[in-house]
């Protein structure tokens, strides 16, 4: 916290989103559709990373609030007929919900017993969403009455807009004393609460922020997609690629996350044309990284504040 | 004025009374002292005023308010502030956060951090001695540092009441003595302490009332002068180590004409750092050799050195044969076991679990052979056998770590500061224990020590270490003559 706000290093990441926000005019609608997807995992994986790198917390089941925010406002806007801007909300309000249900147990349970719990939650959803099937459109998803935008400018802009905001509304907390006291919580409950913080409130905050973020993407992927179904939201295929996504990046940093995400998409869409093959070369290439650089990307970058002095 | 009232606390663990209907109080500006044999309920104490174990029955009554059974965060709100037996910092954050951290206040409305807590940190660090230190992690902070960070915690925000869990384990004499004048400057500043530790001489030097726990229960309470006389703190606590002066034990057994170990290191390096430099030390079979040294000096690293784990310039022999190169495992297995300062135990196994495994290479019946000596050593391990290590109290725990390196049946064994956190009753256990395997077994010890008195004691040669390389070494009975008692 007592390095300087602004260094060489949030110099280049200022420019690199001002250049990826110019991207529109050069690449080709495909390629800035890819860029939207990205963005969303990248919103996820932030999301994620907020609890477990920096909260401590052994979630699997980032699914679980992504996918009450996304059918949340799937069903709000199909089955109540409210539009967009309305929907969009309910089902963050929704995750946000199922967030701090997840509390409770966080602050009974430790490291792989929460793992468990976050699990049973995912698992929980995805039977709901098969067994009201007539309501969620089960297995094959649910088809929305609307969409964001038809424009892939407009949509980049949309995600890459969310993108933003949830990666300085992350920065600014992380670096701020709530999130030091967020940290200790994570690393050390005793501890923490023998110096007067009441971890249940920081633990609330941690929760509801993840939230917040995972419904809110979760909500507006379903409009960019115009459906909802368990495969882009629940499945666990979609867990394992946010936990790479931040792994690979690194751990506990924001731009990492980011970073992460972007990389996956990307080779993953290079990789299209082996087929059944790509997800499995592109888990090969994450481990390679790890091989390489154990602390992810922005290790490489010297940022990473966890290296031994 | 009276500041802390306890009355009637118990606590118990399953089958285990740890606190049974403990009583005491603390008035302002006074320093109270706990002592009592490990596992006795000192550390349970403390952590049952401070409300991170919640007591079955009784009253604590923290500037006349009732406490017990309160959230910890709250009674640390009042004006309480505790120093665990073991550090525990952020390691991802500076030591100026950390102690930042000390000084936050407890609400979600907080995106920057106020300059006066920045002072207020700074000051806190200045006065524990950390100000050259404030941009480092606690990773690469020597061991007294760590303790000196965790005071500067509990102290940042001027707790009415400290409670201060072995402040001075592990630290030298030197580095004691300024422990000793920080808490006589906070008693003096009005500051209510309670201090546990097994210093005696430190604690008793400090303290205004002591009070004397054994198996849960308070034995005595009075001046120092008291307690230290009371016929049953002599017998459960400290033995006979109030009578025996410094001096060398009797030495029965025979050094063998035989080198075991012959270490010529001429560099250890981390980063840019150098750690070691020009060390030669040998042992014979049989013998008894300490390496004494502060905090920080090399000790810790020259034995990581022995046992493979860091890279050295140099090169050493064991029973004739370099170790250059070997992996940590095969060095083990050729006779060196480590009793490492930090544990290092298997905190989720129980006792016999962590025992086992130290004698994996042992055959079935010699193993459970190994096992009943070791219990024999430490008759508490054998009461505690099914308990996971991490529940143990920290004299517990070390008794553990001895007990698992012995479990090996080394021809060398070493010890890193293995008296930390013991009772006096119990060092002397160790000391009589540690003569017999030598008498019987012909086991050869090196020692790394900051307890003079016990080095001292048992060895027949010592080695000095400072920053890193060697200034004294000689026959034990000189070391007083020549180098002085007061040198850590
Ligand atoms: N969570 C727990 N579960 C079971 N037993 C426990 C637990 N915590 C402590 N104990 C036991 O309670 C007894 C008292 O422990 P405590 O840590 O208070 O001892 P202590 O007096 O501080 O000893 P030391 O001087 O060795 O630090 C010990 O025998 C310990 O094994
Ligand atoms: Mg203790």
């Amino acid at each position: 916290m007592n390095r300087t706000w602004f260094d060489w290093r949030t110099g280049v990441v200022v420019l690199a989103f001002a250049a990826t926000a110019c991207l529109p005019w050069f690449v080709s609608g495909y390629w800035l559709g890819v860029l939207t997807i990205s963005s969303y995992v990248a919103v996820y994986a932030m999301a994620w990373d907020l609890l477990f790198g920096y909260g401590g917390e052994v979630n699997f089941g980032p699914t679980f609030l992504i996918g009450l925010g996304a059918y949340g406002a799937g069903m709000s806007n199909t089955f109540l007929g409210w539009p967009v801007w309305v929907s969009i909300p309910v089902g963050t309000l929704a995750a946000v919900i199922g967030g701090l249900a997840l509390v409770g147990p966080a602050l009974r349970l430790k490291g792989p017993y929460f793992g468990l719990v976050t699990l049973v939650a995912v698992l929980l959803l995805s039977q709901v969403i098969n067994m009201f099937a007539g309501y969620t459109g089960g297995e094959i998803g649910l088809a929305l009455r609307d969409i964001l935008t038809i424009s892939s400018t407009g949509n980049f802009y949309y995600a890459f807009g969310l993108m933003t905001i949830t990666a300085l509304v992350l920065r600014i907390l992380v670096r701020s004393p709530l999130g030091l006291i967020l940290e200790a919580s994570g690393q050390d409950t005793t501890a923490t609460e023998a110096l007067g913080f009441s971890v249940t409130k920081f633990k609330i905050l941690a929760f509801v922020i993840s939230a917040f973020f995972s419904g809110l993407a979760g909500a507006m992927t379903v409009f960019y997609f115009g459906t909802a179904s368990p495969g882009t939201v629940v499945a666990v295929a979609v867990t394992i690629q946010i936990i790479i996504a931040t792994i690979i990046g690194g751990r506990r940093s924001i731009i990492g996350s980011i970073l992460g995400a972007v990389f996956l998409i990307v080779a993953g869409e290079f990789l299209r044309p082996v087929g059944q093959l790509s997800s499995t070369l592109v888990a090969v290439l994450a481990l390679l990284v790890l091989v390489f650089a154990p602390n992810g990307f922005i290790s490489v970058f010297g940022a990473r504040r966890e290296r031994k002095a | 004025m009276t500041i802390l009232d306890i009355s009637k606390i118990s606590k118990r663990f399953g089958g285990l009374q740890a606190v049974d209907q403990i009583s005491f109080s603390v008035a302002e500006g006074e320093v109270v002292g706990l002592i009592g044999p490990n596992g006795s309920g000192k550390s349970t104490t403390l952590s049952l005023i401070m409300g991170v174990v919640r007591p079955d029955t009784g009253s604590i009554k923290f500037q006349g308010h009732e406490i017990a059974g309160h959230a910890t965060h709250a009674i640390a709100k009042r004006g309480m502030a505790m120093v665990f037996q073991h550090s525990r910092p952020l390691h991802r954050q500076t030591v100026l956060e950390n102690i930042k951290l000390a000084l936050l206040p407890d609400t979600i409305f907080q995106l920057f951090t106020g300059r006066q807590i920045e002072e207020q940190a700074r000051n806190a660090a200045r006065r524990v001695g950390l100000e050259d230190v404030l941009d480092q992690r606690p990773d690469s902070l020597p061991f007294a540092d760590l303790r000196r960070l965790e005071l500067a915690k509990a102290l940042a925000a001027d707790p009415a009441i400290l409670l201060l869990d072995e402040p001075f384990a592990g630290l030298a004499p030197s580095e004691t003595r300024e422990f000793s004048e920080l808490i006589v400057s906070m008693r003096d500043a009005g500051q209510a302490i309670v201090l546990v530790d097994h210093n005696v001489k430190a604690v008793s030097g400090l303290v205004d009332r002591i009070v004397a726990m054994d198996a849960g229960q308070k034995i005595a309470e009075g001046t120092p002068e008291q307690v230290t006389s009371d016929e049953k703190v002599r017998e459960v606590y400290f033995g006979k180590s109030l009578d025996t002066v410094e001096k060398t034990r009797e030495r029965k057994h025979r050094v063998g004409e035989h080198r075991l170990l012959d270490v010529n290191i001429e560099s250890v390096h981390y980063g840019r750092a150098e750690a070691l430099r020009n060390i030669q030390l040998h042992v014979e079979e049989g013998e008894f050799v300490s390496v004494v040294g502060l905090n920080g000096s090399g000790k810790t690293t020259l034995f990581n050195s022995l046992l493979g784990f860091v890279a050295y310039q140099g090169d050493i022999q064991w029973d004739g044969q370099s170790l250059r190169g070997k992996k940590p495992a095969d060095i083990a297995t050729g006779g060196i076991a480590l009793c490492p300062e930090t544990r290092e135990l298997f905190t989720h196994m129980s006792v016999l679990e962590n025992l086992e495994l130290g004698g994996h290479a042992l055959d079935n019946a010699d193993r459970r052979a190994q096992v009943d000596r070791i219990f024999e050593l430490f008759p508490r391990l054998r009461e505690r056998a099914k308990q996971s290590a991490f529940t143990l109290s920290g004299g517990e725990q070390q008794m553990l770590t001895i007990g698992r390196a012995l479990m090996q049946k080394p021809r060398l064994l070493l010890l890193d500061e293995p008296t930390l956190g013991l009772a006096p009753l119990v060092i002397e256990n160790i000391s009589d224990a540690l003569d017999k395997l030598q008498q019987d077994s012909g086991l050869t010890v090196l020692l790394a020590e900051q307890n003079l008195t016990f080095a001292v004691q048992h060895s027949n040669r010592i080695y000095l270490i400072e920053t890193g390389s060697l200034q004294w070494n000689g026959a034990a009975d000189r070391f007083s003559e020549e180098v002085g008692a007061d040198i850590l």
